[in-house]
């Protein structure tokens, strides 16, 4: 997997630049002490003076990765700039101190109170730091050897410019990059994602620094890459008795890579402790929740049930009951009335817990309290450990929806080619593609959003046109597209009601009265509640948008519903959430689902068929269990083996 | 892969100045009026129009007229200029040596300090010095030239003062040059009118810029912030900075109209309003394709600019 | 893609507030300097945030509010008072030239300054409104076009502009000017024509900015009508910056018209008019400053009022997205 040239380097003592022999480095690291230490730091916002970072305390010893884990908001990048002595426009650092000790000097720094000549010093020298995406962080006009020779410049490496050459070989050389003259020509732009990511942390390691922050330096990458930027890291780190800050929200990454592990929830540190202690026996309410909506490639963990109450009997039975109806009347549009109004005590769940203002960056949505009605028909088998096998509530054998030798192609690029696909009622299809597979392409070309393909997409017998615009009424209506980014697909000047009766107003045929009516029970049908009728965007978190845009695409009753990786702009707790939404509603409504993703560790938790795309073509499609446990793809075994998990 | 920009670049200038001619030519031929009665006025008499039409070719098609024209502007021949019977070029040759030269100067002084001032209030940000270059320059740049130019008259020629002429004197055989005092005030007041739209460009531009990943990065890797400033951030305000100064040395070819007619400066600005008053419609067409000339050349020169300071266009996508 | 290069990208002319409007529809650049979760959470604390908000907290918003609203006043109320309150009427000769007589003395011609003065800013106002609400309708209508549609009719408007850009405001006036004479609506309307192309080009990349949202491609999924989805859908979200290049056209315009005036080809004598005056009285302005000094004031107020109310909506308008995002 690695593919690091190892002769290149001997030992610390050999390479380091300083080769001193005594520091407070060497002191510390010789008694078995930190290298590192954060003690009561305190950052506060600088309009408001309100604390957004308090109390933190973390200590690191060489050698040694210590994971800051928190999801978006936690704070968890502030601190790691804080260890570089660096806070952003907008904050300030109030109180509290952040000790280094570098392997070049004999007194230890505190980097918060430094001048700044020397804190440049030790920025990129003896601290450095790798940041979360290289494309913006490369500066896109300097060549790319340049980039890295800058720092061993700066910082006067070696004695001569033709040692600090070599230094930018080899340290190319063991991020497994090529060190010829011609490589370190090129501009970032020349570079894909994972090579861009690789002369970061080249940059970083030039210097053999002794603490090094790592923020979410995998975050887009895929998961090959991914891999091996990880192997990279890792090695290099305990080759150069470097101690990591590894700043990270996919708790499956950090059990991979990390020694000991912080859990940071709105500016503070809630849990710390090693690796295993955390992630096996979690102390903290707040670190269990995240543990549990974390997705896992075997489905031990069905993520969204955490937040589960006891569901009385007889609601499981409503909720039965209404699943039946669905599937019964799903043409009619009387029906959305009459299936929630037949269903009291899911309105009851609603009024009891909706999501609650705020809660979407803070912590785990609340407000999802709803019966996990998606495997009422088998309610035994929810109990029982292996839960991977969903049965669906209506096997149908006819495909709703079935997709012939679709292809595009922009020019002479080939986007998809030859791609079938079936969607049956009741069932959900995971359409697994990492960035650039085309699998955005393939679930618009279906949902009508891009008519430039070849090939057909058959509803229920009859090939439908390519764009939305010329398809009938009850096309439009039964086959619904969520899309990626509740950000950007609510329209941020109107509000949750103006833009939910607009799939309504389109089609026609309902007063206003009766689509606003509509409008709120599909609100309460995505356990979002008709208070949010009148809000807009702009007063919603992320959760809670996309529940919002859930509930545009059912306001409709569609038969198919097309979810193009709904859940990747959210952390991780709120996709467990939207995840046990959408296998409720999908069971309650017998919907033909189709669940785009790159994460496959979703597979077991929403899917009851697994599709994965590559490059444009299908090269693995059957259901979960055949594709997961006997790939017949190499593409998908690989992509398999290198998936994290905890 | 450069060349091949640059040269699509020329081919749309030279595409964009033929579509200009066709506007000139035919927004002065086509419109209702006729040409020889508005020149000759009271004086006009069925044999004068006559000899006015045959002496403009205004006997024939437009078409045929347009490429008599368009011909003659290869050639250097401007048309006759029917208030004066002087041929256009003739006219104008000395005078466009004075208009650039009153925008040359004014454009040395204005491009660097409004890049200067731009950068020093974006390091500044938000301390005194950038508050007071925002300030006046958005006060400045709300002014029209002749109300700045005004002022400055008011203030260094007449009332306060009496240090600068507010008017220009040439006796024949002369250049505006040799009296340089008279060239203060209107290149003065070019300055003040151009250099706070390049200054505000160019702070705004830079503040992007710093806000930018990889400066954050240049400053975590201990890059001094001297060279954080000139090698990661100045190279990449260069470019767009380069289109708004070419835009606001293009503006100025308009606003030295005002400027010249104020001060009474012998330039093309001083003839445009002359010939707009004797409704001398082959002068107002040669002055203007001459400022359109301008314009397209100090855009095709940006364009330049930008290209060679963007690597992602100087070597092509690929790899 | 090639064959179509953008010759001069982004930059509009003369705009000042070019980057804020970059920034106002680039959310993450700006909101990457922002302090974490700050943003988001003003809209839970109770007190609205809103563009309106923004632009009254701030200082050179009020103060360009109060100094334009002072001259519209002026400029509207001015002729009422004419000539009861003065005693003369607008062209009536009252005096020997450049005589010290009255508030504000004679004129060249001997008629008194300060009449014309509060009645010569009405017509210069209006003819500035009017030009700028032709740039504006002409501009966002053309711009939007360009950027909903695309393809090959985005290419001819935008090559249209490059065209009509290439002719600087003022020598494209005075073209007009020559052929038609010096008559207010041609004023009117070649000031507004030569606005459309500069406003279309930010409205092209203002709607270029929204286009590309998911909730255009929702609206389209649903097949809403393609002008309800260019009013109702892509409208509302550019009017932050339509505002702002509003402000900026309307100071252009009127220093565009009084420009042409001060050159003696806008309004035309005898009307009472501020650019006129100062072309009119500039020769004496050692021995009546008034007669230019006035005019010149009122032009200088309104045009610097106008800049900061542009200025400050852009401000107010730059940091709303931030917020939603």
């Amino acid at each position: 997997m690695s593919s690091f040239d190892t002769t290149s380097t001997g030992s610390i003592a050999t390479v380091s630049p300083s080769a001193r022999r005594s520091s407070a480095w060497h002191a510390r690291a010789q008694e078995g002490g930190n290298v590192l230490e954060i003690d009561d730091l305190h950052i506060t916002a600088t309009a408001s003076g309100a604390d957004v970072i308090s109390d933190v305390e973390l200590d690191l010893k060489p050698s040694e990765i210590l994971a800051l884990v928190g999801e978006s908001g936690s704070g968890k990048t502030t601190v790691g700039l804080a260890v570089l002595g660096h806070f952003r426009t907008g904050l300030t650092h109030a109180c509290g101190t952040v000790w280094l000790y570098p392997s070049d000097a004999d007194e230890p720094a505190e980097m918060t109170a430094l001048p700044d000549a020397t804190l440049r010093q030790l920025r990129g020298a003896r601290v450095s730091y790798i940041p979360q995406d290289p494309a913006l962080s490369l500066n896109p006009g300097m060549r790319v050897g340049e980039q890295i020779s800058e720092v061993l410049d700066i910082h006067g490496f070696g004695s001569s410019a033709e040692e600090r050459a070599e230094r930018v070989r080899s340290v190319l050389r063991e991020v497994g990059l090529p060190d010829d003259e011609a490589y370190q020509r090129r501009w970032p732009h020349q570079l894909s994602g994972g090579q861009q990511q690789r002369i970061g942390i080249a940059m970083a390691f030039a210097m053999y620094p002794d603490v090094l922050v790592l923020d979410e330096p995998t975050t887009g990458l895929d998961v090959a890459t991914q891999a091996q930027v990880l192997d990279t890291i890792r090695e290099m780190t305990v080759r150069n008795k470097v101690a990591g800050l590894y700043i990270t929200h996919d708790l499956a990454v950090v059990a991979e890579i990390a020694d000991r592990i912080a859990v940071m929830l709105r500016g503070r540190i809630v849990e710390q402790g090693g690796c295993a202690d955390v992630l096996e026996r979690p102390q903290h309410d707040y670190t269990k929740t995240l543990l549990a909506a974390v997705p896992d490639l075997a489905g031990r963990n069905r993520i969204g049930d955490f937040e589960r109450a006891d569901v009385p009997a007889d609601e499981k039975a409503a909720a039965e009951a209404r699943a039946t109806a669905a599937e019964e009347n799903r043409k009619t549009h009387l029906l959305t009335t009459d299936a929630t109004h037949a269903s009291p005590a899911a309105e009851a769940a609603t009024a009891s817990g909706p999501e609650t203002g705020t809660s979407g960056t803070a912590g785990p949505e609340t407000g999802t309290a709803s019966p996990e009605t998606g495997t009422s028909g088998t309610g035994g088998a929810t109990a029982a450990s292996e839960v991977s096998e969903r049965q669906p509530t209506a096997p149908a054998t006819d495909a709703v929806l079935q997709v012939r030798g679709l292809g595009l192609s922009y020019g002479p690029k080939t986007i998809l080619e030859s791609i079938d696909l079936d969607l049956r009622a009741g069932e959900c299809t995971l359409l697994l593609g990492e960035s650039g597979s085309g699998k955005t392409t393939l679930a618009r070309s279906i949902a009508g959003l891009n008519d430039g393909y070849t090939g057909d997409v058959i509803y229920r017998g009859e090939t439908i046109a390519r764009s939305t615009r010329q398809r009938s009424i009850g096309q439009r209506t039964d086959i619904q597209y969520i899309f990626q980014s509740p950000f950007s697909s609510l329209n941020p000047r109107r509000t949750i009601g103006e833009s939910l009766a607009v799939p309504l107003e389109m089609a026609g045929g309902l007063s206003a009265a009766q689509r606003r009516e509509q409008v709120k029970d599909a609100l309460d049908a995505v356990r979002l509640g008709r208070q949010f009728h009148d809000r807009r965007p702009g007063d919603l978190s992320g959760g809670e948008r996309q529940r919002a845009a859930i509930a545009r695409a059912l306001v409709n009753m569609p038969s198919v519903l097309i979810c193009d990786e709904i859940t990747s702009a959210l952390d991780v707790s709120v996709q467990a959430s939207i995840i046990s939404l959408l296998r409720t509603l999908q069971d309650e409504r017998g919907l033909a689902m189709l669940f785009v993703t790159h994460n496959i560790a979703l597979a077991r938790h929403i899917a009851s068929r697994v599709a994965v795309l590559n490059a444009g073509r299908i090269v693995d499609d059957g259901p979960v269990d055949a594709v997961l446990e006997n790939p017949q793809h190499t593409y998908t075994q690989e992509l398999l083996a290198n998936v994290p998990s905890l | 892969m450069i060349a091949r920009l640059i040269l699509q670049r020329l081919a749309i200038s030279i595409v964009i100045l033929f579509a200009v001619s066709l506007i000139i030519f035919f927004a002065t031929v086509l419109l209702p009026g006729d040409p020889a009665r508005a020149i000759l006025g009271q004086q006009a008499t069925p044999e004068r129009i006559a000899a006015i039409n045959e002496q403009m070719n205004l006997n024939e098609p437009p078409l045929t007229r347009y490429f008599l024209w368009l011909g003659g502007l290869f050639v250097g021949d401007l048309g006759t200029s029917v208030a004066t019977g002087q041929p256009v070029s003739q006219l104008l040759s000395d005078r466009v040596g004075s208009s650039v030269v009153l925008m040359v100067a004014a454009a040395l002084i204005s491009v660097p300090a409004g890049v200067i001032l731009g950068i020093v209030s974006a390091l500044r940000r938000g301390k005194a010095v950038d508050n007071t270059v925002t300030g006046l320059s958005l006060v400045l740049a709300a002014l029209p030239e002749f109300v700045v130019g005004i002022a400055l008259v008011a203030f260094f020629s007449t009332t306060v003062f009496t240090i600068l002429p507010a008017v220009t004197m040439r006796p024949p055989g002369t250049q505006v040059w040799d009296f340089p005092s008279q060239l203060i005030l209107p290149i003065a007041v070019l300055v003040l009118v151009v250099t706070p739209y390049i200054a505000r460009m160019m702070r705004a531009t830079m503040l992007e810029v710093l806000d930018s990943g990889y400066v954050e990065m240049a400053r975590l890797k201990g890059v001094p912030e001297r060279r954080v400033i000139f090698r990661h951030a100045l190279p990449h305000a260069i470019g767009p900075v380069a289109q708004v100064i070419a835009i606001q040395l293009a503006w100025m070819a308009g606003g030295v109209v005002v400027v010249e007619f104020l001060f009474r400066f012998p330039g093309l600005g001083q003839a445009l309003i002359d010939a707009v008053d004797y409704r001398d419609v082959q002068v107002v067409q040669a002055v203007t394709m001459i400022v359109a000339l301008i314009y397209v050349i100090v855009n095709l020169l940006a364009d330049i600019v930008g290209i060679l300071t963007n690597p992602k266009l100087r070597t092509g996508g690929d790899a | 893609m090639t064959t179509t290069p953008p010759p001069h990208t982004g930059a509009a002319d003369r705009d000042s507030s070019v980057v804020e409007q970059r920034a106002d529809l680039d959310p993450a650049t700006t909101a990457s300097a922002a302090a974490p979760s700050l943003a988001t959470k003003d809209a839970h604390t109770g007190q609205r945030n809103t563009v309106l908000t923004r632009f009254w907290a701030q200082k050179q918003a009020k103060v360009g509010v109060i100094i334009t609203a002072a001259v519209v006043l002026l400029a509207f109320l001015g002729p009422l008072f004419v000539p009861w309150a003065t005693g003369y009427t607008t062209t009536e000769f009252v005096a020997r030239p450049f005589q010290p007589d009255g508030i504000a003395g004679s004129d060249n011609l001997g008629r008194d300054v300060f009449t014309r003065f509060i009645g010569g800013g009405l017509t210069l106002l209006l003819y500035a409104l009017l030009a700028t609400l032709i740039g504006l309708i002409l501009g966002v209508l053309f711009g939007m076009t360009a950027a909903y549609t695309g393809g090959w009719l985005d290419s001819l408007i935008m090559r249209s502009n490059d065209v009509l850009l290439a002719i600087p405001q003022l020598v494209f006036a005075l073209l007009a000017i020559t052929v038609l004479g010096p008559q207010g609506w041609v004023l009117v309307t070649v000031i507004g024509i030569t606005h459309a192309p500069r406003i279309a080009r930010v409205a092209r990349s203002a709607t270029l900015g929204v286009i590309n949202e998911d909730y255009i491609r929702a609206a389209e999924m649903y097949a809403m009508p393609r002008l309800r989805l260019l009013t109702r859908e892509i409208m509302p979200n550019i009017t932050g910056p339509m505002a702002v290049e509003a402000g900026l056209r309307l100071t252009y315009s009127i220093g565009a018209i009084a420009s042409l005036s001060f050159l003696g080809l806008g309004m035309q004598p005898p009307t009472a008019d501020w650019g006129l005056m100062i072309n009119e009285n500039r020769i004496a302005l050692s021995i009546q400053p008034w007669g230019v000094l006035l005019p010149v004031a009122a032009i200088a107020l309104l045009t610097i009022g106008t800049n900061l109310i542009a200025d400050s909506i852009a401000r107010a308008s730059a940091t709303s997205n931030v917020g939603e995002q």
